[in-house]
């Protein structure tokens, strides 16, 4: 039987969050009215023209300076022309061949926590497309050109991925480094990420590639696992069959599970690029890059490694804590509050990152801040509250119960009894209420005596409502007992 | 460089231009003549010329990130020959 | 008044021999009785035009006239004109009402003007003789059987009939100097970029720009003071400080060094132009200029290059009208490939439609670098001759054209046509500034003397033309047309 080897390269296209559009002074919010965010250049009416939005250009750069690209000086936008409705000059501005962002690298880690480099051949920025409604408006499409001129930086990959797995956690390095950057909201049910997948098999130890498909605008991390698992065994079993794949461009169906070919489209394109001549040369000197260098925030892989080195934590939860900025943000959050890295860590990561989990939220709606959390976690650093009342605590700071954690100990009376002479108290009575448990303690062989003393440390702890400190407890208990034996 | 009748053809779908037989064969001959005074070009030595896209070696000026358009679709809509809920209207796109 | 320069309206006006109001009146009935046989306007906007002169007048009475206030003109159908059709001598725009001012006409409003109407052109402003309208030609009111030139020959037709002080053109391989010479008047291509190109109708965007058409150099430097400068919303327009060019007039000629391109007086040009030219030249060394040959080896290249770069972009910068948004949309399409084909068909005319497919062409894969690229490259050497030319001497001159008007429907063949542009279309292609004054008359026809200079030279070329009307009268016939309706 054949071995084959996938071969997978991805563009992505994120929709950078800038207030206007790349080349218009119109609002490029989500959500608005049909074409009221449509302005005479996104409509591209007679005789207006496009000027550059500074800010595209500045997150442009940032992406590329985030992946370690080159930044040439110069970039040119051109023009892909072609018809189509949500098109409404007739071209789109994109840049063919000098691209804002050149050749760099993206480091992906997967599940077994290696780490991979996927080159990224080169990034550009151009402009997006209105979007067609084909709900019936008496047979005909409606045009809505709000999104017409949003900018987009188009990341486009090498062939350097060998499975649908590398595929999804280059998806997600991109997504973690444009959030981390705050170039784009990565929201891809809004569609501020997509992408196109070209896939491609290969008899395993074969160096040329074999005929690619290309899958269009996959828009969610699951849907490109599954997209290219569908695509890669269909191309084996053409193959296997004696077939041939032919290269074509096909659409992704998530309720069919499979990909189809978009034959309707796939006529002869000729886009005809050439420079645009509304636009001229962008040139970018050092001072301006070097400018962006100095302000860049920290990237998910620089944050990963200080999470190691600097906190002690383990790859696992360091690649956990900074998969995206949302969560770094808040597990440093915690973690200056309590002053633990490992138990803000376990706490981020275990009761928090349920919770959130089980109510379907993300980290930027959770009832319970950074701080809030921090503060319980020190509560349980400085033994104030034991870990069982910690977690009554954190259900009430996420109820709503209380401002803070101190508040609610307070006021539920949590704080952890750790007077030896109450403890005491607490034992002799529990010893003087269970005559029948005692006498078989007693008579037990001392190797089995350890397993009978969780009984009394359970009336102990129910009789402190749980605030006994559970370790003084257990020593305790088990001095007084042994002392009757 | 002489032209036949299925180059024009594939110029005009390519532009959405709607010609019949007679246009194309018409345009075959205006526009090979057009082509061959192009070809002249062919004479000139341009080894190591840059193309020249704007007569003026300017740079791109950039805009700050602000808004700056209000809504004017109604005003706009109002050259627009089909319009229904504030979409514009097309036949029936086939995705 | 209707003979009047700007500068003397202007004075007249400031005088208070007339108001605004009875100029535009006067003017309003001009065109209503001539225009009919001229087709100079496409669209006459009266009522605007006599609210406009009122509101210059009430400006007057308050003291706060500026130097434009209450003046006459007229502008090509190219610019963007807010509530008013903006058809661009095309069936595709005639249903077009622009929702907007182009940014040379908001100038012009801001400074006081008073625009007649809307002129003449052809389509799209692809032509050099206005037969290519949807409007129907234009006539050339030194001789009805002759053309105006194009592709700005509604403006110049009107200037030179008297029906309006000036008017706006624009040139993207001509199109402002080569009416100018047929129809005897001045006419200015200002550099790429000196005015902003925001809100006039692209036909190919990196040679395209708007200038003052007029009876005399000094109403052009006027003109070109209000419409030139900076504009935030074309990235092509220049950030470079405007002068008031009517105030650099007065510099002598004596020591200018100038020009005459070998390549300019050669085979194909009509030895009574060419003479006429050589006099206007003799006129220059009276007036203390040397004179010098050069050469411009590019010169034959010129209209190769253009059009493979022109149509090219035009054929993009045209893929907007598609019937969706505005402009014509056939009746009852079957399908989406059908309105395209159909709106387009029907919508351009023989010209637009030729640029269209060939430009396509020279685009499309497998051509690009035969055509397009190359065109480039040539481009740059084209430039280059010039930049060359520059370091020797401070002007060039020559003829604007190499005949006078031709006849209507001289020039049946595409490429017959093209050559006319011979003389101006470099100019554009290379992004200087260029001038046509009226320097002679053959057989009753005009002849245009063009003078070019460096980038940004407006200036210069300005008071050199200026000079010449100093001490020549050219400028100041007038042909027989409407004469008697004065």
């Amino acid at each position: 039987m054949m071995q084959w080897e996938t071969v997978i390269g991805l563009e992505v296209h994120v929709q950078l969050a800038t207030r206007s559009k790349i080349f218009s002074g119109a609002s490029t919010a989500f959500g608005a009215e049909p074409n009221s965010q449509a302005c005479a250049v996104d409509l591209g009416m007679p005789g207006v023209l496009p000027v550059l939005n500074e800010s595209a250009v500045a997150m442009a750069v940032q992406f590329g300076l985030g992946i370690d690209a080159e930044i040439p000086e110069v970039s040119i936008f051109d023009r892909k022309n072609y018809f189509y409705p949500d098109l409404p000059k007739g071209y789109q501005t994109s840049q063919m061949y000098h691209p804002i962002v050149g050749p760099g690298e993206v480091e992906i880690t997967l599940d077994d926590g290696e780490t991979k480099r996927i080159r990224v051949h080169h990034a550009h920025l151009e402009e997006d497309a209105g979007k067609s409604l084909h709900e019936d408006f008496h047979g005909m499409t409606g045009v809505d050109l709000n999104r017409a001129g949003t900018p987009l930086l188009e990341i486009v990959s090498e062939p350097d991925m060998r499975s649908a797995k590398e595929a999804a956690a280059y998806l997600k390095a991109i997504h973690s480094i444009v959030t981390y950057l705050g170039i784009s909201d990565g929201n891809m049910a809004e569609g501020s990420m997509r992408c196109d997948v070209n896939v491609s098999v290969r008899p395993k130890g074969q160096e040329a590639f074999g005929t690619r498909a290309e899958i269009k605008n996959v828009n969610s991390f699951r849907f490109v696992e599954r997209a290219i698992a569908f695509e890669v065994e269909r191309q084996v079993e053409l193959l296997e069959d004696g077939g041939k794949v032919v290269q074509e461009t096909r659409l992704y169906d998530p309720d069919a599970d499979e990909t189809r070919s978009m034959r309707t489209k796939e006529e002869a394109n000729d886009y005809r690029y050439f420079p645009c001549p509304d636009l001229l040369p962008v040139v970018l000197d050092d001072a301006y890059v070097d400018h962006l260098r100095t302000s860049l925030p920290e990237l998910p892989a620089e944050k990963r490694a200080r999470f190691q080195s600097e906190l002690g934590l383990s790859a696992y939860d360091a690649g956990v804590l900074s998969a995206t900025r949302a969560m770094a943000d808040f597990f440093e959050g915690v973690k200056d509050v309590c002053g633990d890295a490992k138990l803000a860590a376990n706490w981020v990561q275990g009761e928090f990152a349920g919770r959130l989990n089980k109510e379907g939220l993300d980290i930027a709606s959770s009832p319970v801040s950074a701080t809030q959390l921090g503060e319980l976690v020190a509560r349980v650093k400085d033994e104030t509250i034991n870990g069982k009342a910690a977690k009554q605590v954190f259900a009430a700071l996420w109820d709503g119960e209380g401002d803070s954690a101190d508040a609610i100990i307070e006021a539920k009376g949590l704080k952890q009894v750790t007077d030896t002479g109450a403890i005491e108290a607490m034992i002799d009575q529990v010893i003087a209420d269970s005559p029948v448990q005692v006498a078989q303690y007693r008579d037990a062989e001392p190797d089995k005596r350890g397993k009978m003393i969780g009984y009394f440390v359970g009336q102990v702890m129910k009789a402190s409502r749980g605030t006994a400190n559970p370790q003084q407890v257990n020593g305790l208990l088990k001095e007084k007992l042994d002392a009757l034996c | 460089m002489a032209l036949e009748p299925q180059d024009v053809q594939r110029a005009a779908h390519l532009a959405r231009l709607g010609l019949d037989d007679n246009d194309a064969d018409r345009y075959v001959d205006d526009l090979t003549r057009i082509l061959e005074m192009a070809d002249q070009l062919q004479a000139v030595d341009t080894d190591g010329v840059a193309p020249l896209a704007h007569p003026l070696d300017a740079t791109q000026r950039l805009r700050a990130d602000e808004v700056t358009e209000t809504d004017q679709r109604e005003r706009f809509q109002r050259n627009a020959p089909a319009v229904e809920n504030g979409l514009y209207l097309v036949p029936r796109v086939v995705e | 008044m209707h003979d009047m320069t700007l500068t003397e309206l202007a004075r007249a006006l400031e005088a208070g021999e007339f108001t605004s109001r009875q100029l535009t009146e006067s003017l309003l009935e001009r065109i209503e009785h001539l225009d009919g046989e001229l087709n100079s306007f496409i669209s006459v906007t009266a009522e605007q035009a006599l609210a406009a002169a009122d509101a210059a007048d009430d400006a007057r009475t308050r003291g706060e006239a500026g130097p434009l206030t209450g003046l006459p003109l007229a502008l090509k159908d190219i610019f963007c004109t807010e509530g008013v059709k903006t058809s661009c001598g095309s069936k595709m725009l005639d249903n077009f009402i622009a929702p907007y001012d182009a940014n040379v006409v908001e100038k012009l409003k801001a400074a006081g003007t008073v625009s007649l109407g809307k002129t003449n052109m052809d389509e799209f402003a692809m032509g050099s003789s206005n037969e290519n309208s949807h409007y129907g030609p234009v006539k050339n009111p030194w001789d009805l059987s002759a053309v105006p030139g194009g592709s700005s020959g509604g403006s110049a037709a009107a200037v030179a009939a008297g029906l309006v002080p000036a008017a706006l053109g624009t040139d993207t391989g001509g199109s402002i100097r080569q009416p100018a010479a047929f129809c005897g008047i001045t006419g200015l291509k200002p550099t790429y970029g000196r005015v902003s190109r925001y809100g006039m109708v692209a036909y190919a965007s990196s040679l395209d720009q708007a200038g003052p058409m007029a009876r005399t150099a000094e109403d052009c430097a006027l003109l070109l003071s209000a419409i030139a400068g900076h504009d935030l919303r074309d990235s092509t327009s220049v950030a470079r400080g405007v002068p008031d060019y009517r105030a650099e007039l007065g510099t002598s000629l004596s020591g200018l060094k100038i020009g005459l391109p070998k390549e300019y007086f050669g085979d194909g040009l009509d030895p009574a132009v060419e003479s006429a030219i050589r006099e206007a030249v003799k006129v220059y060394e009276s007036l203390g200029a040397t004179v010098q040959e050069v050469s411009l080896p590019h010169t034959h290249h010129a209209i190769p290059a253009y059009y493979v770069i022109a149509p090219a972009e035009a054929s993009s910068n045209l893929s907007r009208y598609d019937g969706v948004r505005f402009g014509h949309r056939c009746d009852a399409p079957k399908d989406l490939e059908d309105l395209y084909k159909r709106s387009r068909a029907e919508g351009f005319g023989d010209e637009v439609k030729r640029r269209i497919l060939i430009g396509t062409h020279t685009l499309s894969e497998g051509f690009f670098d035969a055509y397009y690229k190359k065109a480039q490259q040539v481009r740059r050497l084209i430039r280059q001759d010039f930049m060359d030319a520059f370091e020797e001497v401070d002007v060039l001159m020559g003829p604007s054209t190499p005949t006078p008007a031709f006849d209507l429907g001289a020039n049946k063949d595409p490429v017959s046509m093209y050559l006319q542009d011979i003389y101006t279309i470099a100019i554009n292609l290379a992004g200087i500034p260029g001038i046509s004054v009226p320097a002679g008359n053959v057989d009753g026809r005009p002849v245009g003397l063009q003078i070019l200079g460096p980038h940004f030279a407006e200036s210069q070329l300005l008071n050199v033309a200026h000079q010449f009307q100093q001490v020549t009268d050219w400028h100041q016939q007038r042909p027989a047309f409407g004469k008697e309706n004065a």
